[in-house]
């Protein structure tokens, strides 16, 4: 567990925590990124300056963070290109399918008791950990 | 019209508070979310401190907030309705797990890391977006197909 950083997580989370907090308070709304972003993909009128706004503020966060520590955070890639389109293309697809990810589902979701996102976060999870287990130790 | 230029404001908010979040949490870094999900390796319990302490904020909030007759800019609350466990939740949360497990990124740390400007960061959002455009694309021609032929049976979403 050399990597482990626990303060850092724990109040990133808080944060994370927030927002989801406050997007309901405020908009009424889950704060599921890829329902944001996926109701940009199929543009409905009237609904979209919120989605914008939502993924500047996104990229106005992490770009303030870097500028803080200095310029520059690791974000290591480690996938092969084909893997990288690959995975794109899959997360994509199956968060539309499945109507949310991580934070819709394994956060928002999870916060109001909704079975349907205890179930998608237990399939994900479970998936993505069969996935790495083969392709780093048996591939 | 004023109402609707809060509720951007609001969302502007609410991403900035989000996208520091991630970003002081680690997992803008897909190989911290591999770590995690390499339970078989040298394992990284990061993860679950960021949904846990996320949880330990949005778990009460949503309690006291969802008890409010609406929410402060808007008129509702927009929640999914419906608690039916059906296929494409099961096949979509799937195939997301596979492409989660590929790269390490869900949708928010990567279109986070867009700041980065790293081809690996853009060539993942890109095929991403083209993704659930295959999904929108998709389920369009299955409710024509559906509608034409006379079934009934709604479509998933």
């Amino acid at each position: 567990m050399g990597n482990f950083t626990p303060v850092s997580g724990l109040i990133g989370g808080l944060l994370i925590g927030l927002a989801v907090a406050l997007m309901m308070l405020l908009n009424g709304r889950i704060a599921g990124v890829s329902s944001i972003v996926g109701g940009l993909v199929t543009p409905k009128s009237g609904d979209t300056a919120w989605r914008v706004a939502f993924v500047v503020g996104l990229l106005l966060g992490a770009q303030a963070f870097i500028l803080a520590v200095g310029g520059q955070t690791p974000v290591d890639v480690l996938a092969s290109p084909l893997g990288i389109l690959m995975g794109g293309l899959l997360v994509g697809f199956g968060t539309c399918m499945g109507s949310g990810c991580t934070s819709g589902h394994g956060l928002c979701g999870i916060a109001r008791f909704s079975r349907r996102s205890i179930v998608a976060t237990a399939v994900f999870f479970g998936v993505a950990m069969v996935t790495v287990f083969l392709a780093r130790h048996v591939f | 019209m004023a109402s609707g230029v809060l509720r951007t404001l609001g969302a502007l908010g609410c991403g900035i508070v989000f996208g520091l979040g991630l970003a002081i949490s680690g997992m803008m870094n897909p190989a911290k979310v591999i770590g995690f999900l390499d339970v078989a390796g040298d394992w990284d319990p990061t993860l679950a401190l960021v949904m846990g302490g996320a949880l330990l904020i949005a778990v009460p909030a949503y309690r006291v907030i969802l008890k409010r007759r609406r929410p402060v800019l808007s008129g509702g609350f927009s929640l999914p309705a419906g608690e039916k466990l059906d296929a494409p939740l099961i096949w979509g949360s799937a195939l997301f797990g596979v492409g989660w497990g590929l790269v390490g990124f869900c949708p928010g740390p990567a279109v986070a890391a867009i700041v980065t400007a790293l081809p690996a960061v853009l060539g993942f959002v890109a095929a991403m977006i083209v993704g659930m455009a295959l999904h929108a694309w998709f389920s369009g021609e299955l409710t024509r197909r559906k509608g034409s032929s006379g079934d009934t049976v709604p479509s998933p979403r």
